[in-house]
Order: C-alpha cells, then structure tokens, then sequence
C-alpha cells in the first residue's frame, strides 16, 4: 500500500470533447495532492489525444498519462478499462477520481473490480483524514441519508464524483505539465462491443421525476417569453424545467413536465420556485424536495411556507441578475 | 437462450422520511419493493422470451424475506427463481456483492445476463458492471433498448447527450434503465401460483464455496465509517430584499448545499 | 384487515393497486366526462387475467376464488366506480351463472372466451314493468321446433352494447309466474337482436346501460341455460354472488373518497392550520373508516362463504346493504371536509358521490336486501 502514492483524475472526454467533470475533479484533485503533498495527475484515454492533452494542461496536473490508440477511438468498456488499468497499475496512484457520468459509471466499477479495490460512487464531499486516508461522502436512499465511505486496505482509494458538485479551477495558460505515453496492448479480443453508430440528440426524453435540479415556474413569470429565462437558469444549474398547472395550462409548457396533484411528484435536491403561489394541488408534488428556493412578489405567499428561503421579489429582475452571477461563477 | 436477470428487493425510498423531531430516518412502515430497474430488466428478459425461446431466471441476494420479490418475478413470467442468502453475505459492499452474484451465475451459466442500471437505496450503478468483470464477459451499461439478432444483442446505450447503438456478442451482461419498458402485471393465474413450496430455489454458500477472504464484510474493500441524515429541516427564511442581495443569498445557499 | 386472506390475496391485491394507479385512476373523470365506455382498460384487464378470476383454468380462468375476484372490483373502484362494475357484470352475471348452470358444451363455446376476456358479458333481467318484481317478465319465448323464438325488452343492462354474450330471461310459460321463466344464452349478432337506446345516468357515467330489443330472435334450445322454468331460480341466484360484487364496489367507492379525503384534510389550511387538526374533521373520519372496515368484513365474509361453499344469499345482501349505504354516507361526508372544491369538479369526491348512489339500487334495491334479510329472520 505505501508504494501507492499521488492523485490521479480520469479525463472523460468523448469524440475529443473534454466533460466539464474532469476539469472540476482537477480542481478537487489538486486540494487533495496539496493535502497530501503529493502530485496531481491525470489520465488521458482515446484516440487523437493531444489537443485534449493540451488543454487540460491549463488546470494543473503535475503529470498527464495518456493512452493514444484507435481501438479507442469510441468509447466502449472493455478496451477503456484495460487502459485505465494498466495506467492505474503503471502509476500507483493512492486515488483515482472518476466524474460519476453515464460513462464513468460504468468504467469505474469494472476497473475497481479488475483491481480488486474498493470504489465509491457519487460523492458529493471528498476530504483527507489524519490517517491520509480519503473520506468518501455520498448521499444514499433518495438522498435521505449521507454516508461517509473509506477504503482502508486497498489502493487505490476510487470514488466517482457527481458532475457539477466541485469547483472548476482557474485557468493558467502558464501552467504545464510532463506528459507521459502509456502503451496498451489492445486487439480484436477486447472489441466485443461494437458501436454501429452515435448520435447526439439535443433534447433527449426528459424526466423532471428523475430530475436533481429543477427550475419551475409558476403564473407569476408573467408570460411565455420569461421561460427561456427559467430554461437558462435550468443549463446552469444542469436541472429540468418544470412547472405549475396554471402554466402549462397557458401553453407555456408541456403536460409531461407538471408538478402537483395532476402531474407528478418530485423530490429533487433542488426545487427552485418562480413566480409559484403554492396552492396545495401544487405543494403536495414537491413538498419533499431537499431544498426550496422560492421567489415570489406576494410576502404571504404559501410557498414560503415549504421554502428554505424565500425571496420576496420580481422574478423577471432577480433571475436575470442571478444568470448573470451564475454565469460569472461558471467562467 | 438462458437469461439470468438480477433483482434486488429494496425499501420504496420515495416513501422515505425523516422524522422532523430527531432528525432519523423513518423506515417503519416502508414498502419493499422490486428496485425499479431491475424491474425493467425482467421485463427486457420477457420480451427476449415472449419472440424467441428463452428461460428466464430471476437472480436475487439477500435475506431470506427477498423472496417475496423473487415470486412477484414469478408471477410477472420467470421461469425459474433464486435467492443467494447466506449470513456469511451479509455486510457486503459493491465488489463482494458482484463477486457472490458472479460465482452464482457461473453455474447457472447463461447467455445473457441483465441487471438494473442501479437501485434506488444505493444508487451505485457498480455491481453489474462488476459481475461482467468478475465473470470475464463483455457489458454495456446504460442499455435502453435491446433487440436480439443471431448470437448478437443490438442495444442502445444511453449518454447524457444521446446514444450509441452498439452490437455485443453473447454471453454479456447488459444493465438497462428503468425507461427501457413498461412492465407487465403479473398475472393473476400465476400470482395463484407462485406460493407453491420449494418454488424459490435458495442457494448459500454451501452451494456456491466461496474462499471466506472474498465474503461480506471481510471481502469489501471499503467501509462505512459514519452516516447520517441531513437533520431536520430548520425553518425557513423569507428576505424581503433587492435583486442583488437576494442573487448572493441564493449563490451562497446553492454553494452550502453543493449544488454549486 | 388481513382476514381470512392468503399471500396470493395479497399479492393479487397488490398487482391490482399498481393496475388501478397506472391505468385506471387518471381516467376515470374523462370517462365519466365523456360517459364514454373504458374499453381499453378491458383490454388491459384482459392481459393481466383480471376478467377472469374465479373460473378454473379448464374453463379459461385464473384458477383463483370469489375473494380474489372482489378484491379486484374493491381496487379498480377506490379510483372508478365504472371500471368495477364493467367487471363485476361480466364476472359474476354472466360467466358466473354460465359456469354454474351451464352444460360442457356450453361452458366450451361461452364461458371460456369470456373468462379469457376475449368476450364481454352481461345480464339481462329487468324490464321496464318488471324491475323489483322481477315475476312479471313480459319478453316471450316461444318454442319453435329446435329453438325458440324470442320477443320484448330489456331495460338498465350494464355492459350492453360492448358485451358479445348475454345471459337473459324470458317467459316461456307465463301461466307458471316465476316458474315459466327461463334462462337463454344469446350472443351479440344474433338476427333481430339490437342494442336501444342508452340511458344519461347521474354516475358510473362511463359504464353503457341500454336497452335490449329482442324482434324475433331465434335461439336455439342448446342454449338454454339450465333448464326450462329455473331462469328466476338461476337469476336470483346469480344476483345473490352479484351483490358481493355490488358490496365490493361500494367498499371501494367509500375507500377511494376517504383516501381522497384524508390527504385533502391534511394539506387544505383554514385558520392557519390542516384542517386534520380540528376535532371535527377526525371524529368524522374516525366514523367513516369504522364503517367502512365493517361493510369490508361484512363483504369478505359473503365472498368467504362463497368459496368455502357455504350459504351466502343473507350474507350477500347483508354486505350490499350495508356496504352501499357506507359508500353514500362516506362520499356525502367527504364532499363535506372537502368543502367548496368537493363540489366542484375538480375533485374526485364529486363524481363518487354520484356514482355510489347506484349501489343502493342495481341488483337490487336496499328495500330488496332487507326482505331477503328478513326472510331469514321470520322463516
């Protein structure tokens, strides 16, 4: 265990595009290397690597280990945990960080199987202990419970990370890393997969039940053209839009994303209110959301009742100013 | 075609609440329930089943009362139903879940194996991807649709921004969503059915002889070192300020709660 | 109440739940709206093996019991008391006295398909001069060499229209009163058999209740079911497993407006608190669910005897007595704590207030269970 040593962040990336959730675990990764006083680094898998390789340097990893092969051109399980293991093996780092995405959801537990150690998965809160053991926290049972997880006796220490919960860090241009080429003995024995095609789908089928964010509106946004700013709000935020009867009975949104007696219920980490009263029929779809953020003119309005705060105020002024805030925040 | 589908019995955490007075959370009074995307998973199988020649068998761990869930997947159509339960199992984390679930499906070894994405009390979505590497066998995660054809399975896989429509041979583990389908009833004729004795095959480790350096707790690699809930719900505040007070109350509300 | 029942009544009842949650709830104030007859939820009970419950495999059925089967008209009516009775009718009015009376060959062409739920059934008996007394029978069947030969109407028939079976009386000796009634299994596109006119009814708005019009309907004596002068016997009968199907409506109706109403009394605020916190709203609701708890007992109880072939005709019209009295009186009450939105459409309590009304009327009147209830009493 002792000869495991450093911090090692996997960069999902996809067709060359980099997820933002690498470039934020960068940013937790190095507190974390800082704690230790060990290096940061990161782990570069596909094919055509080197501009994503470049760009990430500008975050700080002290090293960037990159496997580079076509057989990893698209990404598929088996050959991309091979490579991330041998990298894992290669480098022995203490911790391997993995954004909890569709993909990484899928890589990182094959590759914590293979290496018979422990992972896990969606944390929200990373820290080191007294013992630089690495304190992994996670909520469980719908949220309703956080559990704090370590790994003991086996390195490396894997976690995946929800995307959007940490920090992406500054840029510095000036920054520069050592890149080292990692070799991966790959053939057709690891292609069992194929991929007959990829596609990219814009608005793909949403489900605000299953909705961690979501922004909702209510009468008060005052018209139809006011949804874009609650659909801005939703990006940032990376949530769902949803909404009141009343609005949808307007045409101002689909009957699929209703919450309330004749829609659906929610309990989403965030339920952000604008311009909702709170009629009953309404609070009882999402009264069991963690947490309620509520902007509303009236001061008596029932929402405030199942808020955690409250805004009296004019969305149409404070949501612009918070996507503009947001939006700061975000470069 | 054999077809193992992998169920897990979990408490309904929608129905889920924490006593707003101690701040714990109330399980009294919590329905068990098939985890949902395995529920989908069984259905997948079904389907598989209804349009080619298949024997479905639903997979479980856990205490002996999860058979409950294994006779709802009788009663949906499975053919045949197994619990792995052994005392020995228990405090297991995600690898030496999939290790004990692997060890069964090996001798039952089929062609195709689905699993739920993840379930709802964990939400880990670790131990199928897990059992395939266990078992050496190629998976695709995230599966949404899965059409059969000569040897190969064609499926969709899900990522947040679209798919890929991928082709794998068999054997191979899949793990779908639960949007995969609608599930079936069960059906009455076999919810009168699925009582009969010795129905729910149970399987310990005398069955499966797993070296105990791999079992429960002593297997799992990692550990809970504390939990707890988020407490109870402290009142509200309601700010009656301007727009740009209130943007920095809300920015530093999101940052506390780590939505920011 | 976990009485008397199995794991697979528990199981079942389950199965149901999510049925009634996930294809019947959310439609039943449209069918009601439209009175538009819920023939795709026929078809999904079809698929489940609901429209089938009590028959043995043999015959098409699910090989379950009465209790399973009233267990399904309680679940689809707490959301839609329409639902409840479509199934009730063609359960227990038409498959039910097929399997009971009918012969092999009978049971072969009738029963199976309609415990397959491929064919719909329902029940013919009450006519516009003969409705409580139900004696006076006015539609003729006359002996026609190999058939007979049948004329009239009927009036109030559930499932008319949309069932492919009828199980229907007539006179085939009027000097014999009830004893020249007999009972005849017609089918849907029988010549000179048409559908009249449908009824505009206060509730169970989305089930069809039609005339029936028989103009020389010819029907051969292979389908008389039973035999000639038992059709008021096999009718009676018939009602009696029936009202366990009614009482099992009504059970649900109440259960669905007390669900309604409890979560209504704890989210609806008046003077800054639940209204579940007022005295009034919990001694009211502590009423309904005691009553509501012994019409259930009072129904399982029938639907018990029945499967352990006990006597059940007093039972039955006990539970039907007292079980769509519950209903009216627990709807009534819930539009109460629901107050001015318990009125209005927008609620469901509304429409159940208008729909248990009936239980108190079809298959026999209230006033028609006591005299069965009494004649016990004074034998």
């Amino acid at each position: 265990m002792k000869n495991y040593k450093g911090v090692l962040v996997y960069i999902e990336q996809r067709n060359q595009v980099i997820h933002n959730v690498g470039i934020e675990l960068l940013g937790e990764g190095k507190k974390l290397a800082e704690k230790l006083g060990v290096p940061l680094m990161a782990c570069v898998i596909g094919y055509q690597m080197d501009d994503v390789v470049h760009k990430i340097q500008a975050y700080g990893p002290d090293l960037i280990y990159k496997v580079d092969d076509l057989f990893l051109k698209t990404y598929v399980n088996e050959p991309y945990t091979k490579a991330l293991s041998t990298v894992i093996n290669k480098v022995k780092p203490e911790i391997v960080l993995i954004g909890a995405t569709s993909l990484g959801r899928d890589l990182a537990p094959r590759v914590s199987s293979r290496l018979h150690t422990g992972l896990t998965a969606d944390c929200t809160q990373l820290d080191i202990d007294d013992d630089r053991q690495l304190l992994m926290t996670r909520p469980a049972f719908g949220g309703n419970l956080m559990a704090t997880i370590i790994c003991p006796n086996h390195r490396p220490q894997m976690s995946s990370v929800r995307p959007g919960v940490m920090i992406k860090p500054e840029k510095n241009n000036n920054s520069h890393s050592t890149v080292i080429e990692v070799n991966v003995l790959l053939d057709e024995k690891d292609m069992n997969v194929e991929v007959l095609e990829e596609v990219k789908e814009e608005h793909a089928k949403i489900n605000i039940e299953e909705a961690n964010v979501l922004i909702s509106a209510g009468r008060g946004i005052g018209s139809k053209e006011n949804m874009k700013y609650i659909e801005t709000l939703a990006n940032l935020l990376t949530g769902e839009v949803s909404g009141t009867r009343a609005v949808v009975e307007n045409g101002w949104l689909d009957k699929e994303r209703q919450v309330g007696q004749t829609g659906k219920t929610v309990r989403p980490d965030l339920y952000f209110a604008c311009g909702i009263s709170g009629a009953i029929q309404h609070v009882s779809g999402m009264e069991d959301s963690n947490l309620v953020i509520a902007i509303n003119k009236n001061p008596s309005a029932a929402i405030f009742e199942v808020s955690d705060i409250g805004i009296v105020g004019d969305g149409s002024k404070v949501i612009p100013a918070l996507i503009k805030e947001l939006e700061n925040i975000r470069k | 075609m054999k077809i193992v589908v992998c169920v897990k019995q979990v408490p309904n955490t929608a129905d889920v609440r924490i006593d707003q007075t101690t701040g714990t959370m109330i399980r009294e009074g919590v329905e068990s329930i098939i985890n949902p995307d395995d529920l989908g998973g069984l259905e997948a199988a079904l389907r598989i089943k209804d349009q080619h020649k298949a024997e479905v068998i639903a997979l479980s761990m856990g205490p002996l009362q999860a058979d409950g869930a294994l006779r709802e997947c009788l009663a949906m159509g499975a053919d045949r139903a197994i619990l792995v339960s052994d005392r020995a199992f228990a405090g297991a984390d995600t690898w030496a879940t999939s290790y004990v679930l692997a060890k069964a499906i090996e001798k039952i070894d089929p062609d195709l194996i689905i699993a739920g994405r993840q379930a709802i009390d964990g939400d880990t979505a670790q131990v199928g991807p897990q059992i395939a590497e266990h078992l050496h066998l190629p998976s695709v995660a995230y599966v949404n649709q899965i059409k059969y054809d000569k040897q190969h399975f064609i499926v969709k896989r899900m990522f947040e921004d679209g798919y890929q429509k991928v082709k794998v041979k068999t054997p191979c583990l899949i793990t779908v969503l639960k949007e995969i389908n609608q599930p079936r009833y069960m059906r009455v004729q076999r919810i009168y059915n699925a009582f009969r004795e010795g129905l729910v095959e149970v399987w310990d480790n005398s069955n499966l002889k797993i070296e105990q350096e791999n079992l429960g707790l002593k297997g799992s690699p990692t550990r809970v070192k504390k939990s707890y809930t988020k407490g109870v719900k402290t009142a509200g505040k309601v700010f009656d300020v301007n727009p740009k007070e209130a943007v920095q109350i809300i920015v530093d509300k999101l940052k506390e709660s780590y939505i920011l | 109440m976990e009485l008397g029942f199995d794991k697979e009544h528990i199981l079942l009842r389950q199965m149901l739940k999510e049925f009634t949650e996930n294809e019947v709830k959310d439609l039943a104030s449209e069918i009601d709206e439209e009175e538009r007859f819920p023939l795709e939820t026929v078809k999904k009970m079809q698929e489940a093996g609901i429209m089938g419950i009590p028959f043995p495999e043999k015959y098409g059925g699910e090989g379950g019991d009465y209790i399973g089967y009233v267990s399904a008209v309680e679940e689809l009516s707490k959301a839609c008391a329409t639902t409840g009775v479509v199934l009730s009718a063609h359960t227990s009015l038409c498959a039910g006295p097929i399997y009971e009376y009918g012969t092999e060959e009978q049971k072969e062409k009738y029963l199976i398909p309609l415990a397959k739920g491929h064919k719909l059934g329902a029940f013919a008996l009450t006519e516009p001069n003969a409705g409580t007394d139900a004696s006076k029978q006015e539609t003729i069947a006359i002996e026609d060499g190999d058939d007979y030969i049948i004329n009239g109407s009927k009036i109030f028939i559930t499932n008319a229209g949309y069932a492919d079976t009828y199980v229907v009386m007539a006179m085939t000796d009027p000097s014999l009163g009830t004893r020249g009634i007999t009972a005849f299994i017609l089918e849907k596109d029988m010549t000179g058999f048409t559908i009249g006119k449908k009824e505009k009814k206060m509730g169970i708005r989305g089930s069809a209740t039609c005339e029936l019009i028989f103009d020389d309907v010819r029907v051969p004596k292979a389908n008389i079911l039973g035999k000639v002068g038992y059709g008021f016997k096999i009718a009676m009968k018939t009602l009696d497993a029936g009202r366990i199907g009614i009482a099992a409506q009504a059970c649900g109706i109440a259960e669905g407006a007390l669900e309604e109403t409890v979560a209504y009394v704890k989210e609806r605020k008046q003077f800054n608190r639940p209204i579940a916190k007022f005295q009034n709203t919990q001694f009211v609701l502590a009423d309904l669910a005691t009553k509501i708890d012994a019409a259930r007992m009072l129904m399982y109880r029938a639907a018990y005897n029945k499967d352990h072939k006990l006597s059940f005709t007093k039972e039955a019209a006990m539970a039907k007595l007292y079980a769509s009295e519950v209903a009216v009186e627990v709807t009534n009450k819930a539009i109460q704590l629901h107050g001015g939105y318990g009125y209005s459409r927008e609620y469901p309590v509304e429409r159940m207030m208008r729909d248990a009304k009936i239980t108190e009327i079809y298959e026999g009147t209230s006033e028609v269970q006591k005299m069965v209830i009494s004649s016990y009493l004074l034998k």
